[in-house]
C-alpha cells in the first residue's frame, strides 16, 4: 500500500464530513429522524408507506444541493471508469442490499455509528470489508 | 416547519458530499482500493459527520421529542442476523463496483450525464425488486 498524495484531501473531506454530521444532526434533532439516505428512498417507493412528504422533501434537497453548490464554485465533474453493463450490475446489487442490509453509508456508517449501535457497526464493518474486497479482485486479480 | 428542516438537511447532506469529494466514484474507488495507491479521504469524511452526530445523537436519545415535536424514531433492532450481514455483503459488492453508493449517486444526477441515471435507475429496480419479494414473501 502507498498513500495517494495527490489526491488525498483530509480537510475538504473533514470539512465536508462535519457538513454530513450537521445534517444528520438536523434531521434527528428537528424531526426526530435518522438520515439514512437507502432507508428514506426505499420508504418512498415503498407503497402504502404512510410520512412520505419530509422525505421527499430531503430528496429535493439533496438532489438540488448541487445546484447550490455550483453558484460558489464549479461543480465537480464525477469520474466514472465502470462500464453502462457494470453501472447496472452494481445499482442493482446497492438497490437490493441497502434494503435487506436496512442501511447504507449513511444510515449505519454515519447515524449508526454516532449512535453506538453495534448492529450499525456490524454492517459497516462488513459493507467496507465487501467493497475492499471487489475493488482488490477487480483491480489486482482480474486486471 | 418539518418539510423545511428535511429540505435542509437533505441540501447540507448533499453539499458536505460535494465539498468532501465523495460525489465522485473514482475519490471513493481511491479508498476501497487499499492495495494500491490509497487515498484516506473518506476516513476523514466519515469521522468528521461522526463527530458532529455523537453530540447530536447523545442529545436525541435523552429527548422523547424532537424540538419540533415529533416522536424521536431511533431504530429499536439491535438482532446482527444474516440478512443484516448478507445485505451488507451485497451492497458492498455493488459500492466496490461502481464507487457509487445512494447518496452521492442521487447527487450526481444533476449532472444530467448518462451514467448516474443508469446507475440510479438500477437502484431504484433493486429497491423495487425488494418491495416484490417481501410482500411475495408475506403472502
Amino acid at each position: 500500500m502507498t498513500i495517494d498524495w495527490i489526491n488525498f484531501t483530509p480537510w475538504r473531506s473533514l470539512a465536508g464530513g462535519i457538513m454530513i454530521g450537521i445534517a444528520a444532526s438536523i434531521l434527528v434533532l428537528f424531526n426526530g429522524k435518522i438520515a439514512g439516505i437507502s432507508g428514506i428512498l426505499g420508504s418512498v417507493l415503498k407503497p402504502g408507506e404512510p410520512d412520505k412528504s419530509w422525505r421527499l422533501a430531503f430528496m429535493i434537497g439533496l438532489i438540488a444541493s448541487p445546484y447550490l453548490f455550483s453558484l460558489m464554485a464549479p461543480f465537480p465533474s464525477p469520474t466514472i471508469t465502470t462500464s453502462s453493463t457494470g453501472l447496472i450490475g452494481a445499482g442493482l446489487l446497492v438497490g437490493l442490499g441497502t434494503r435487506y442490509g436496512q442501511g447504507c453509508t449513511s444510515g449505519h456508517g454515519v447515524c449508526g455509528l454516532s449512535r453506538l449501535s453495534p448492529r450499525s457497526l456490524a454492517a459497516t464493518i462488513t459493507f467496507m470489508l465487501s467493497g475492499f474486497v471487489t475493488v482488490y479482485l477487480l483491480r489486482h486479480w482480474f486486471n | 416547519m418539518q418539510l423545511f428542516s428535511a429540505l435542509l438537511s437533505g441540501m447540507i447532506f448533499g453539499l458536505g458530499l460535494l465539498i468532501s469529494g465523495m460525489a465522485n466514484p473514482a475519490k471513493v474507488l481511491g479508498f476501497l482500493d487499499l492495495a494500491g495507491n490509497w487515498d484516506p479521504s473518506l476516513a476523514f469524511v466519515m469521522g468528521g459527520a461522526i463527530l458532529v452526530g455523537i453530540v447530536a445523537f447523545t442529545i436525541a436519545r435523552r429527548r422523547g421529542k424532537s424540538l419540533l415535536g415529533n416522536v424521536m424514531q431511533l431504530p429499536a433492532s439491535k438482532k446482527i442476523d444474516r440478512r443484516l450481514i448478507w445485505g451488507s455483503v451485497t451492497f458492498g459488492i455493488g459500492w466496490g463496483l461502481a464507487g457509487y453508493c445512494p447518496g452521492p449517486a442521487l447527487v450526481s444526477l444533476s449532472t444530467f450525464a448518462a451514467k448516474p441515471w443508469l446507475f440510479v435507475s438500477a437502484m431504484l429496480a433493486g429497491m423495487l425488486i425488494f418491495e416484490w419479494i417481501e410482500n411475495w414473501r408475506k403472502r
